[in-house]
């Protein structure tokens, strides 16, 4: 029964996350840690770091992760990471010739640009609702997202980098 | 299946080599599939990107699915993402097993304590990145920060969002065509 409200939640995922890995975040959390408690908020945040540093696509290794520590074996990981690709692989496969041609019509470009906006409301509570307690222990937390934000923002360093060096700053600050 | 081969390859040593997600893979991607195999031209990369982006579900997925299309149909498709998922699906999986294991050790501790906050800023930086890039002026500020509130505070689910933006964008485009 869990490996079937696994698939359909990545499912769903799949289908309507627009807007790459980020936005996922916010729809990873509002189904996985809200509406279903597979994971606690604290597990959640691990979970987007762990698969920042790790190859290949965010998004996968979000499902991947999530699949598996929703269910605790390997076969929630293979579900979520089915279940989150199948929609695209379908849609595409299916209508993939007729949206080449037909991407740039005004109809299409039309639901894309209202989305984007809305997207960046998504990421933006992504990260109002980890702004919380658990990650937040106490001032020396405010520093080390402080100093994050603005080596990204700056492109100083890149996503990889900053975790790191994050990672080395908790093991000695604490 | 000689193509399908090939496809899984080449699509499973890219999300090998790559860190960072989708958006660092494209370099690559064009390296091996432009450059390299020649199975498209540039102009058809750029439009497969394209649509990669624009289609649901995760970029660098749907460029597997795209291209996997174009060589060898469905199987092709298949295969194509089957590559470009497993080396991440392995590789997740040892450190969630691993992690398991390890989560209650205190060093583990201390560092997961340095990069929460920062993982937290790390998603902080695209909301004003993309804010740029989306356009976003006086006019349509309230777009992202009525979606902000309902999803941060009254834990409306992203799907409506993105259906109910859709939908608008869909009919403002429509409206704007017809004067």
């Amino acid at each position: 029964m869990i490996y079937l409200r696994l698939f359909i939640t990545f499912f769903k995922i799949g289908l309507f996350n627009f807007g790459g890995g980020y936005a996922m975040i916010s729809f990873l959390q509002n189904e996985v840690v809200f509406k279903r408690a597979w994971l606690t908020t604290t597990q959640f945040t691990d979970l987007v770091a762990i698969s920042q540093v790790t190859p290949g696509p965010v998004g996968i290794n979000m499902a991947t992760y999530a699949g598996y520590t929703a269910v605790g074996d390997v076969w929630g990981s293979v579900i979520a990471t089915i279940a989150l690709c199948l929609p695209s692989l379908i849609l595409l496969i299916l209508l993939g010739k007729w949206l080449y041609q037909h991407q740039s019509s005004s109809h299409i470009q039309g639901v894309l640009a209202g989305i984007r906006p809305a997207v960046v409301g998504l990421i933006a509570a992504a990260a109002l609702v980890l702004c919380n307690r658990e990650n937040f222990v106490d001032y020396k937390s405010i520093l080390f997202f402080l100093v994050s934000f603005i080596l990204v923002w700056t492109r100083k360093a890149g996503p990889i980098l900053v975790l790191v060096l994050s990672a080395c700053g908790g093991i000695l600050m604490y | 299946m000689q193509k399908c081969f090939s496809l899984f390859y080449v699509f499973a040593k890219i999300g090998l080599f790559t860190l960072g997600g989708g958006y660092a893979m494209l370099p690559l991607m064009e390296q091996e599939l432009v450059d390299k195999r020649k199975w498209l031209t540039r102009a058809d990369f750029l439009d497969t990107v394209a649509l990669a982006q624009a289609a649901p579900g995760i970029m660098a997925a749907n460029v597997a699915i795209l291209v996997g299309y174009r060589r060898a149909r469905t199987w092709g498709s298949i295969c194509a993402i089957s590559g470009a998922v497993l080396p991440s699906f392995v590789i997740i999986l040892l450190i969630a097993v691993f992690f398991r294991a390890y989560q209650d050790n205190p060093i583990v501790n201390r560092l997961f304590k340095g990069i929460r906050p920062a993982v937290v800023a790390l998603i902080a930086v695209p909301v004003f990145r993309l804010a740029k890039t989306a356009n976003i002026g006086w006019k349509t500020v309230w777009i992202p920060v009525a979606v902000a509130l309902l999803v941060w505070l009254l834990n409306v689910s992203p799907v409506y969002i993105i259906l109910v933006a859709g939908i608008g964008g869909y009919w403002y485009a429509a409206r704007r065509e017809s004067k």
